[in-house]
């Protein structure tokens, strides 16, 4: 994926979900769970450690028709920001 | 007086044509390992968005089977790749596939990964559709009693009714 830094400072999250440790599925999962407790057009925060997510989390957000506003690889982690969409 | 003739109504449809994708898997092995491949496509894909079914036949049905889904087992014999290597005259020693299960439950602990049920769960909760194959709870004498809540019993042409549906069809 595009590794997009994150710097835009105004985004706020309206929730915020820590996946560290966990592998696939159970980011996707948990982050499904996670975005159905929030409104279209608000945004989570996401911290995966499983490599896969760099990948799994955009074409999850492709398939439920939210966004990715940023992701970040910091290595050993990644962060995420997802705006919930209206499809979803 | 008017001649009421009363029709069987149509069957109806198992599903109708989705609006969102779907996913149908069949989940044909009963052993540990195996069991884990569907769980997780299918709690997958409803995380997606999508519709998700797994249609539980033979073997398989074991996953959705009350007394058998916390005992599926790993195979130490003619598996290879499995989670203790050993010979094949070893692996059918007593004991060697209780230990090869003991060392899979260890690994998926270890990485923090659910149990069987706990992944029964997780896809009931977001709406995987469970089929269990109508033909092995014949063939093998299971009953309906014997199966978690929540399968449909399904045949063959209802299961390939809804696949034909899908956007993505695998056989695990």
């Amino acid at each position: 994926m595009t590794q997009t830094p994150i710097t835009q400072t105004e985004i706020t999250p309206a929730a915020s979900l820590d996946c560290s440790g966990l592998l696939c599925p159970l980011p996707v999962y948990k982050t499904a769970l996670a975005l159905g407790n929030l409104q279209p057009g608000e945004v989570l925060e996401l911290i995966t450690t499983d490599p896969g997510a760099l990948e799994d989390i955009p074409a999850m957000s492709r398939q439920r028709g939210d966004t990715v506003l940023a992701g970040e690889d910091r290595g050993s982690s990644q962060r995420f920001l997802i705006e919930k969409g209206t499809q979803t | 007086m008017t001649d009421v003739v009363h029709r069987a109504a149509p069957a109806p449809a198992i599903e109708d044509e989705p609006s969102r994708k779907r996913l149908a898997l069949v989940a044909s092995k009963g052993t540990l390992d195996q069991a884990y491949p569907p769980l997780i496509l299918a709690s997958t894909a409803v995380s997606l968005g999508w519709e998700a079914g797994i249609y539980f036949t033979f073997y398989g049905l074991d996953i959705l089977h009350q007394d058998r889904f916390n005992k599926l087992k790993v195979a130490s014999l003619a598996n290879p790749a499995g989670p203790i290597q050993l010979p094949n005259l070893l692996g059918a020693v007593p004991g060697a596939t209780a230990a090869a299960t003991r060392v899979m439950k260890r690994w998926m602990n270890d990485a923090r990964m659910p149990e069987v049920s706990e992944f029964l769960d997780m896809c009931r909760e977001l709406g995987v559709r469970f089929f269990a194959c109508s033909t092995t709870m014949g063939v093998m004498g299971i009953d309906e009693s014997d199966l978690i809540e929540g399968c449909d019993i399904a045949g063959a042409a209802a299961f390939l009714d809804y696949a034909a549906g899908a956007d993505v069809q695998l056989f695990v």
